[in-house]
């Protein structure tokens, strides 16, 4: 065993300051020099590589210590405030190196697809420039060695992500967008900075050595101040994550670049939330309410977000109530306990969601180019303008047809073990608790409907007649190959990643256990007995394929017309396309009341009608009055001053007769 | 024992002065009524010094003086806003006003 | 005796002073001020200043007040509307008035201290003794020097002044 100080560990800072000197220089050339291509294409895609070689580094290093506490590499003191300390730490452990190596290989990848995708962009360079940005903050997020620490990292990427949804700002509706991830976001970062002060108070420090060392002593088991601290960082996760109820950003930041999508909301901002849970888990396991309460909000949101995937038209819609519906599974598994098997699957979830975003991506390029050829104005997003696609994307559609079955939970392909081992998971710990059999029964039916949507999606996009239109048709043809290759590297990962977790050999579970194992005093592992596990094998690989059989059998693309022709949607059918019309919801309870409160009550009525009123021109009025009167004094008659003369005088002796 | 009823005398005619000051427009009453208050002054001085010792008469002398002195200038300016604005009627004289 | 005197002298010294006051014609108001004048003088010889009722009667009634009506007289203002305030202007006056009499009169209550005083009649004596002028004259010339001496450069200065002032071309 070597030590992690003086190993590569101490350099992994470099992961940090790579991505980031490749935003200044990105930035650089989008002010002076935007039309330098190849520049920004060798600094983007190199910063983002480097950074990864970085991470490799590091897991060895971490490999060959396999430490059991934590290196925490101190860069300088940050806020040194009485008696609250924080340092700029980077803290380098089996899980961090985990996230760091997903975040940094994951990027890589969807750099280079981006060089193909974002060709013909005016905005080149800003695009690589924010991407980059957005990597050495997500860095920061997974390195940190205190929350603060991960807290700039964490609002750092929300940054990022609003200037890279609202990329094409031009169109006020994709603004909005990026306006609207923001303000979403925040309203659960709020529940992240409470949780900071509680557990600053209660425990003295904010950094994860101290904090996860202190808790089991400091607070009490199962008590109020953990049970809201826990509650109150499930908060933040909640809007960055993207759960009920804070989950109506992440469809709407479709309307960023289809690569902007895959890496940000689907493979690393979106996990944070998934990160820290793990990251406290011995704050999580210490107050079983919060844990329910964060695997009940998982397994509803997989549910819910399933539902309304089912009836999606446009592409990468689905693929983000598919991201939403998912990330519930991964909150299921931090919720019962299960921390590594919730990092399985985003791990897992990584590599075949972002392959289906770049799928999507690439389908979506092409058609772009066949319409661009043709000058038609038509939604290229829309599934009802594809089909039959197979024929002219054959690598395409089979690579995507690997993530669809992944994701649907086919063995042995990554997305069942991980998958499994959640439901599994959640299953054992209903013989303690009931309530997760329901966590249970909500998985699996999820689960169902992830497979039969996933199904609908590929049968409508790559099977059945084309519906593209006679005059794009000769246009359609596979995207370039800087687009293709990273699919295909994705694709494989998606086929092997499952090794990462095996069942009974568990070698994430272990790598993970020096950082798991005290929470483990408050909330023991149940594993499931083996003739049980079976069967719940079985069974998932049975709802996976019975999803998948169910869609090709019911589902007819043959009947499908493009959006222009087709009827209008009714009854349940409609209120799925609506996505149960939440959006309109929150719309007239939370956002036209806030809207009124500012507009009518602080603004006219506080700001104009008694600050202005009172306060501003009231006193000049006091003063012009005062002022009057003073100048009534002035009358320049002699009588008049005598007359004061006299009275002060009368008063002096009056004040002398005491 | 004449001092108590002295400077009862004192005071009313101080107060009289004041109240013609006060009452009257024209400049040269309103100078003869300050004549006035400087007499009661002179008056209590005169009463005190019947006790206090001869200090007080000097002071009475002294200020007679300087009632001439400032007699004579007043009115010479009075006499010189006559000949600027045909009035002595102090009512109409404010260009202190401001 | 001298009680009785007393009181009658300031009884019409006080109803002048009101007269004086009160009259529209300013001619009326200076003759008016002249008697309070002379009472006033009668009241200091009862009081054992007879140097100061000479000079008072001489220089007072005898120089400034005629001053005063020479002025009266040149500037011809002895006719025209009256100059006395109108009713709100009487109001106010003899409000300040009476309230400034009140105090004044309750200021007067109290005594000089006690060894201030010298002992009764010690004036009178002075006075018998020296002479009125020898009792003023020396605390002036001895003690008050300086002061007198300034008086005179004040009387040169008031002198030019009035001199300046008056004129019709410099």
């Amino acid at each position: 065993m070597r030590p992690l100080a003086g190993s590569a560990a101490d350099w992994a800072g470099l992961a940090i300051l790579l991505p980031f000197a490749g935003f200044l220089v990105n930035g650089a050339l989008a002010f002076l020099r935007p039309q330098a291509k190849r520049a920004v294409s060798v600094v983007g895609v190199g910063s983002v590589a480097a950074a990864f070689a970085v991470a490799v580094a590091v897991f060895l290093a971490v490999l060959g210590a396999h430490p059991a506490e934590p290196y925490v590499r101190t860069l300088w003191t940050w806020i040194p405030a009485g008696d609250l300390r924080v340092d700029a730490a980077l803290q380098v452990d089996q899980l961090s190196v985990v996230m760091l190596l997903v975040v940094t290989g994951v990027s890589s990848l969807i750099h280079v697809f981006s060089i193909g995708y974002m060709h013909d962009d005016a905005g080149y360079a800003r695009y690589f420039a924010y991407l980059n940005l957005f990597v050495a903050f997500m860095v920061v997020l997974v390195l940190g060695a205190s929350f603060p620490a991960m807290f700039i990292g964490w609002e750092g990427v929300g940054l990022c992500s609003y200037l890279l949804i609202g990329f094409w700002f031009e169109e006020k509706e994709k603004a909005d967008a990026g306006f609207k991830a923001f303000l979403v976001n925040r309203i659960g970062d709020f529940g992240f900075l409470v949780a900071m002060f509680l557990i600053f108070s209660h425990l003295g420090s904010l950094d994860f050595r101290d904090v996860f060392a202190r808790a089991p002593q400091a607070l009490v088991p199962g008590g109020g101040t953990v049970t809201a601290i826990a509650l109150f960082l499930f908060m933040g996760c909640v809007g960055k994550s993207a759960q009920i109820p804070l989950y109506v950003w992440l469809p709407d930041a479709m309307a960023g670049p289809t690569p902007v999508s895959a890496l940000i909301h689907a493979a690393t901002m979106v996990t944070a939330g998934v990160y820290l849970v793990a990251r406290s888990n011995v704050l999580f396991a210490m107050s079983p309410t919060a844990s329910a309460v964060v695997a009940g909000v998982g397994a509803l949101t997989a549910l819910f977000a399933a539902t309304i995937g089912l009836k999606q038209w446009d592409i990468k819609k689905v693929l983000a109530y598919s991201t939403v519906s998912q990330l519930g599974y991964m909150f299921v598994g931090v919720g019962v306990g299960a921390y590594a098997a919730g990092i399985f699957h985003l791990v897992t979830h990584a590599f075949f969601k972002a392959l289906l975003f770049l799928g999507a991506g690439s389908v979506i390029h092409v058609l772009h180019r066949a319409y661009h050829h043709t000058h038609r104005e038509a939604d290229a997003q829309d599934m009802r303008n594809m089909g039959g696609l197979m024929a002219y994307l054959p690598w395409t559609s089979r690579v995507m047809w690997v993530a669809t079955l992944a994701i649907a939970g086919i063995p042995p392909l990554a997305g069942f073990f991980s998958k499994d081992e959640i439901l599994g998971a959640a299953f054992a710990r209903g013989a303690a608790s009931p309530f997760y059999y329901l966590v249970w029964a909500f998985g699996l039916v999820a689960a169902f409907l992830t497979a039969f949507y996933m199904a609908r999606l590929m049968l409508y996009t790559f099977h059945g007649p084309n519906r593209t239109g006679d005059l794009e048709r000769p246009h359609l043809a596979e995207a370039p190959w800087v687009m293709t290759w990273p699919l295909v590297a994705l694709a494989g990962l998606t086929v092997l990643g499952g090794v990462l977790n095996l069942p009974h050999v568990a070698t994430l579970h272990r790598w993970l256990e020096p950082l798991t194992e005290r929470s483990a005093a408050f909330l023991p592992a149940l594993a499931p007995s083996t003739g049980v596990e079976v069967a719940l094998m079985v069974l998932a690989a049975l709802i996976g394929v019975g999803g998948i059989w169910l869609a090709t059998r019911i589902l007819k693309p043959g009947s499908l017309v493009t959006p222009e022709r087709a009827p209008a949607e009714t009854g349940f059918a409609k209120l799925l396309l609506e996505k149960y019309r939440v959006d309109e919801l929150y719309d007239a309870v939370v956002v036209r009341p806030v809207v009124w409160l500012a507009r009518v009550v602080l603004w006219k009525g506080l700001d104009a009608g008694v600050i202005d009123t009172a306060g501003v021109n009231g006193s000049a009025a006091v003063a012009r009055g005062l002022g009057w009167i003073g100048s009534r004094l002035q009358t320049g008659q002699v009588g008049t001053y005598v007359f004061f003369f006299v009275v002060g005088v009368v008063a002096v002796l009056a004040a002398l007769l005491r | 024992m004449l001092l108590g009823p002295s400077l009862a005398v004192s005071a009313v005619l101080f107060s009289l002065g004041v109240v013609g000051v006060l009452l009257r427009r024209n400049a040269i009453v309103i100078f003869m009524c300050i004549e006035l208050m400087l007499n009661a002054v002179n008056l209590t001085f005169v009463a005190l010094s019947q006790r206090l010792g001869l200090d007080g008469q000097v002071f009475v002398f002294f200020v007679m003086t300087v009632a001439a002195a400032e007699a004579a200038v007043g009115l010479a300016i009075v006499i010189a806003v006559y000949r600027h604005r045909d009035t002595v009627n102090l009512q109409n004289i404010n260009l202190l006003r401001g | 005796m001298t009680v009785v005197a007393f009181w009658a002298f300031a009884a019409v010294a006080v109803a002048s002073a009101l007269l004086c006051i009160t009259r529209r014609s300013p001619v009326a108001s200076a003759l008016w001020l002249v008697n309070t004048l002379f009472n006033l003088a009668a009241i200091y010889v009862l009081l054992d200043a007879h140097f100061i009722a000479a000079v008072q009667v001489l220089v007072y009634a005898g120089a400034i007040m005629v001053l005063f009506l020479f002025v009266i007289m040149l500037l011809n203002l002895d006719r025209g509307p009256t100059d006395i305030r109108g009713v709100r202007g009487k109001v106010v006056a003899g409000v300040v008035g009476l309230v400034l009499a009140a105090e004044l009169i309750v200021l007067r209550l109290a005594a000089p201290p006690g060894e201030l005083q010298l002992p009764a009649g010690a004036v009178a004596q002075s006075v018998e003794a020296s002479g009125a002028v020898r009792a003023v004259g020396q605390p002036l010339f001895q003690s008050y020097l300086v002061p007198f001496e300034i008086t005179s450069v004040l009387l040169l200065a008031a002198i030019v002044g009035a001199v300046v002032l008056a004129k019709r071309r410099l």
